[in-house]
């Protein structure tokens, strides 16, 4: 059993409404019951409403696999990189320091790491994960790229992405704004400001306190 | 004498407390004995949803992707749904005051519980008057349990005064519906909003309201469209719309007015539509002549410019969307502020035709079929009239009654509180419905509630209000019973049976009917089945503008929803209202529209400040809402554990402008007071609300309720409450409040 070929992950954080139902319906897949793999964060809540989902990007090379000492994650030949196996894993935590990311997980409890493993027992039959089967934006969207290309002519789906000296590329896949980069730059990203459109309410009304 | 036990004691041995999967439901791979499609039991959406089901729990779910609405996707409030059944605060058994029990109620066997409840029931009418008795109903029953309260009220208690918690929610939409178009439903599938060129939401935080339409507005912006969000807070999918509109709260109408005053001026109009389809324009334009950009903006508080843009986009699109919801509709102008929407989608032409849509965006489970069938204090089955004769005759036909037996019009949820105040109403009835969370000024609600002399609950957690029954039946969860709903876009959908009630608890059908047989009045209240009780109101409805004659529950499930009007056996449902050639009951054939001349009817828009305007004393406005984890009062919600950790309390959210001129930073203790109540919450500080308003979500109970502060300001028509207006003053508070160290989260 393995993930199709041409079924692909594809996350546009343009679309998060940030209501976790990723979040809350990932601990409910059978390959990781009760324990929740989603990392949505609120970017800057004071200045926006923007949230952004973080799910294992299942690197062609992943770094995590790269670092562990023990040998523990596997990349399946459909390109799915598995959380860590439970004999292996020393609860080192080098992977979850190593990911770009910031993906895996480390259960002190389990003395195990554990990360996104796209729903391998939904996604190795045929199914969707659970995440973007209940996304109700679709920022999670599961589908073939012929899916994702009918559906939103006006972006374009990208999986290279730059962290500093390093290149990652990856089995999922961000929307992005129809002019394409070559790779997404993560590093300079962080440092940049806030892009686009910016809608400011400070200017409206009078001082609520004074009336004036 | 129906005064509440002590908070803290009733806390620990009715919750609410949290509960988390475990056992069976935290295993991998069980294999389960069935999976039941059926639906979420919470908004208006109505997700389908497939529940897994082993040894008579639920113990997970699975998206049912075949469902057309929503094709897998939930909510977190959906996803979490299933950790209702099996909880630890689940009634099993029927309550009896008891100030020496724990808690305040000792278990008592059911019947005779039910035999107390049906005595004083008959004392009290007997004593007072049948009206006297009043009963308090819910937009989260199926359409067949709604229908049977209804009939219960009239037939078997004979009183005028029932009246349900949709009283709340979908009344200026249904009103305002009713005088433009003559008919109350979304007029359009949701299907038309993904190739609109222009959607305009006012008032809707729908990602977190009515999360799953997200989907289709972000569809249609990926087709092309242009978003227009109206809207005092930027809320989620206000982020990226392309147009922000920041409404001061309670100033819809004029904002509306406006945008019509520019369509007319710029002649962005459909001369042709107007004139064989609609009346009453002239009337309307020479109201709005004098809603010029300057003075909208002026009222409204929205730039000149946002005014001018918006009405261009909208003005010269070839196909819309307009969608509302409780933003508008929860004013006491709420009515006015639906007719400036519909106002300037008629004056489009925009709507009965694929694309061109206009809905409200209904909140409860069956926020829409709980408002058709007779258990509004002005309404009989089939969305008939209870003071029109032939409809009167219709219905006690049907209910093999004299038509002067059956009672006239009662009052609204909120006067039926004020009767009870003084002393006008004696005895209740409450199911489905916890006002003494849901209701504005419930501190007034609350000292009302005490002066009952008697008070029967049907409940499956004991909610806040239900703390002052003397009596409290064990009813059904969902997932316990089967039966109707219609859902936001007027799709009739089928709820299925998943598991058995537990313990002493039965389906609430049953327990009505009980009390009916206890009282010596079973007539008409002896069905054996929801089948039977929806064959009945489906004869009920025929003829009626909400005809649901020839749905059946196997129509339901071969076509996955069936769109009322559905007059007969071989008619496929009305997906869209208003096309052009459609027939109705009441034009005949003159139009489309359900007026005897077929043509829908513009309003004239009245603009008046809220009731409570701000003031010297009290200069900030308070306005409410939801959160998406939450729902409603939180009698089910406040009980998930996961959906509590993902927004544990009320924050009062505040613009930094606000908080810096208060000395308040974020996560800091603040009292906001009305003239009503006070209430003091932790602040957050976020730019994406008006500095001039703040925020409070209202699904808490007790001291963390933002119904202390609310306003009971009513609209004139159509009774609902002013929720989203209010004036408060606020201040950082000197301590943390005396809960934060006795309380639970979900606790108030």
């Amino acid at each position: 059993m393995a993930v199709p070929e041409n079924m692909d992950f594809f996350i546009d954080p343009s679309r998060c409404i940030g209501c976790q139902a990723c979040v809350q319906a990932c601990g409910e897949c059978d390959t990781h019951k009760g324990h929740s793999m989603i990392h949505l964060e609120y970017v800057d809540r004071a200045q926006s409403t923007q949230t952004a989902p973080v799910i294992c990007m299942h690197c062609h090379s992943p770094t995590c696999a790269e670092v562990c000492p023990a040998d523990a994650i596997k990349r399946s030949a459909d390109g799915v990189v598995q959380s860590a196996r439970k004999p292996h894993c020393i609860a080192c935590s080098n992977c979850v320091l190593a990911c770009p990311f910031g993906v895996p997980k480390m259960k002190v409890e389990l003395e195990l790491m554990m990360k996104c493993d796209m729903c391998y027992d939904r996604t190795s039959v045929g199914k969707k994960p659970m995440c973007a089967s209940v996304c109700p934006s679709q920022a999670l969207f599961f589908g073939t790229h012929e899916e994702i290309e009918a559906l939103r002519p006006q972006a374009q789906s990208i999986n290279r992405f730059r962290f500093g000296e390093q290149v990652v590329t990856t089995r999922v896949h961000m929307m992005v704004p129809e002019s394409r980069p070559e790779y997404v730059d993560v590093t300079a990203a962080m440092e940049a400001g806030p892009t686009g459109r910016r809608i400011a309410l400070s200017v409206i009304g009078t001082s609520p306190r004074t009336g004036e | 004498m129906a005064q509440g036990p002590d908070t803290l004691k009733v806390n620990e041995r009715f919750g609410p407390h949290r509960g988390y999967a475990s056992g069976t439901r935290l295993a991998s791979n069980i294999e389960p004995d069935r999976v039941v499609n059926t639906h979420c039991c919470f908004c208006g959406q109505q997700c389908g949803i497939q529940l897994k089901v082993k040894d008579n729990e639920v113990v997970g779910f699975e998206p049912w992707y075949e469902f057309p609405f929503n094709r897998g996707m939930l909510c977190p409030k959906g996803v979490k749904r299933y950790l209702q059944g099996s909880h630890p605060d689940r009634l099993l058994h029927a309550l009896q005051r008891d100030p020496a029990a724990p808690g305040g109620f000792r278990a008592t066997e059911y019947d005779a519980a039910v035999r107390v409840a049906a005595d004083a029931i008959a004392r009290i009418q007997t004593e007072h008057g049948n009206d006297a008795f009043a009963v308090l109903t819910g937009a989260s029953l199926t359409t067949e349990k709604a229908y049977l309260m209804g009939k219960f009220a009239r037939v078997c208690l004979r009183t005028a005064n029932i009246d349900y918690n949709g009283r709340l929610c979908m009344v200026s939409a249904a009103a305002g519906n009713k005088l433009a178009f003559g008919i109350d439903r979304a007029a359009n599938p949701w299907s038309d909003i993904l190739k609109a060129e222009v959607i305009w939401i006012s008032g809707a935080n729908v990602a977190e309201c009515a999360p799953i339409t997200t989907e289709y507005v972000w569809q249609a912006r990926d087709n092309g469209a242009r978003i227009i969000v109206v809207d005092p807070r930027i809320t989620p999918m206000a982020r990226t719309c392309d147009l922000f509109l920041p409404v001061k709260p309670g100033r819809d109408v004029a904002l509306f007015n406006g945008i019509l005053q520019l369509m007319i001026e710029h002649d962005w109009l459909d001369h042709d539509f107007i004139e064989k389809h609609t009346a009453g324009f002239e009337k309307l334009a020479e109201h709005v002549s004098t809603w010029t950009p300057a003075r909208t903006s002026r009222i409204s508080g929205v730039p000149e410019k946002s005014i001018r843009q918006a009405a261009e986009w909208w003005g010269q699109a070839k196909t819309s969307f307009l969608m509302h919801a409780r933003g508008i509709e929860h004013h006491s102008h709420g009515v006015q502020n639906v007719l400036g929407a519909i106002n300037i989608v008629l004056a489009s032409g925009r709507i009965g035709r694929e694309n061109c849509g206009y809905a409200t965006i209904t909140g409860q489970g069956n926020g829409q079929g709980g408002r058709e069938h007779g258990q509004k204090c002005d309404q009989l089955p089939g969305a008939r009239d209870i003071a029109n004769p032939e409809h009167r005759a219709h219905i006690a036909q049907v209910w093999g009654v004299e038509p002067d037996d059956l009672p006239g019009r009662g009052v609204d949820a909120y006067e039926i509180i004020r009767k009870i105040d003084r002393g006008e109403i004696r005895g209740l009835l409450s199911i489905c419905f916890n006002p003494i969370v849901s209701l504005p000024d419930n501190n007034f609600v609350r000292r009302a509630l005490e002066k009952l002399d008697f008070f029967v609950s049907i409940d499956f957690f004991l909610n806040e209000t239900a703390r002052h029954a003397d009596i409290v039946l064990p009813g059904s969860l969902h997932e316990e019973d089967e039966g109707t709903v219609t859902q936001t876009e007027g799709r009739v959908i089928k709820i299925n049976k998943a598991i058995d009630c537990p313990g002493e608890a039965r389906q609430d059908w049953r327990i009505i009917q009980d009390i009916a047989a206890a009282l010596g009045r079973p007539h008409g209240l002896a069905f054996s089945s929801p089948r039977e009780i929806f064959d009945e109101l489906r004869v009920a409805s025929r003829g009626g503008v909400a005809d649901y004659s020839g749905i059946t529950y196997e129509k339901i499930e071969k076509q996955y929803g069936v769109f009322w009007p559905c007059p007969s056996d071989d008619h496929p449902g009305t997906p869209r209202l208003f096309e052009p050639g459609a027939w109705n009951p009441i034009a005949t054939g003159a139009g489309p529209f359900y007026f005897p001349d077929g043509r829908a009817r513009f309003n004239v828009a009245e603009y008046t400040p809220p009731t409570e305007d701000v003031d010297q004393e009290y200069p900030v406005i308070l306005t409410t809402g939801r959160v998406v984890s939450q729902f409603l009062s939180g009698t089910q919600t406040r009980r998930i554990g996961p959906l509590v950790d993902q927004y544990p309390e009320p924050r009062i959210e505040m613009h930094p402008q606000l908080a810096e001129s208060l000395g308040v930073q974020d996560g800091d203790w603040v009292t906001a007071e009305s003239r009503r109540g006070d209430c003091t919450l932790r602040a957050m500080v976020v730019t994406t609300i008006r500095p001039d308003t703040v925020f409070i979500p209202y699904h808490w109970p007790g001291r963390k309720s933002a119904n202390q502060l609310t306003i009971s300001a009513q609209d004139p028509i159509s009774k609902i409450p002013e929720y989203k207006v209010c004036a408060v003053r606020l201040r950082k508070a000197e301590h943390a409040p005396e809960y934060a160290e006795q309380l639970e989260p979900q606790q108030g």
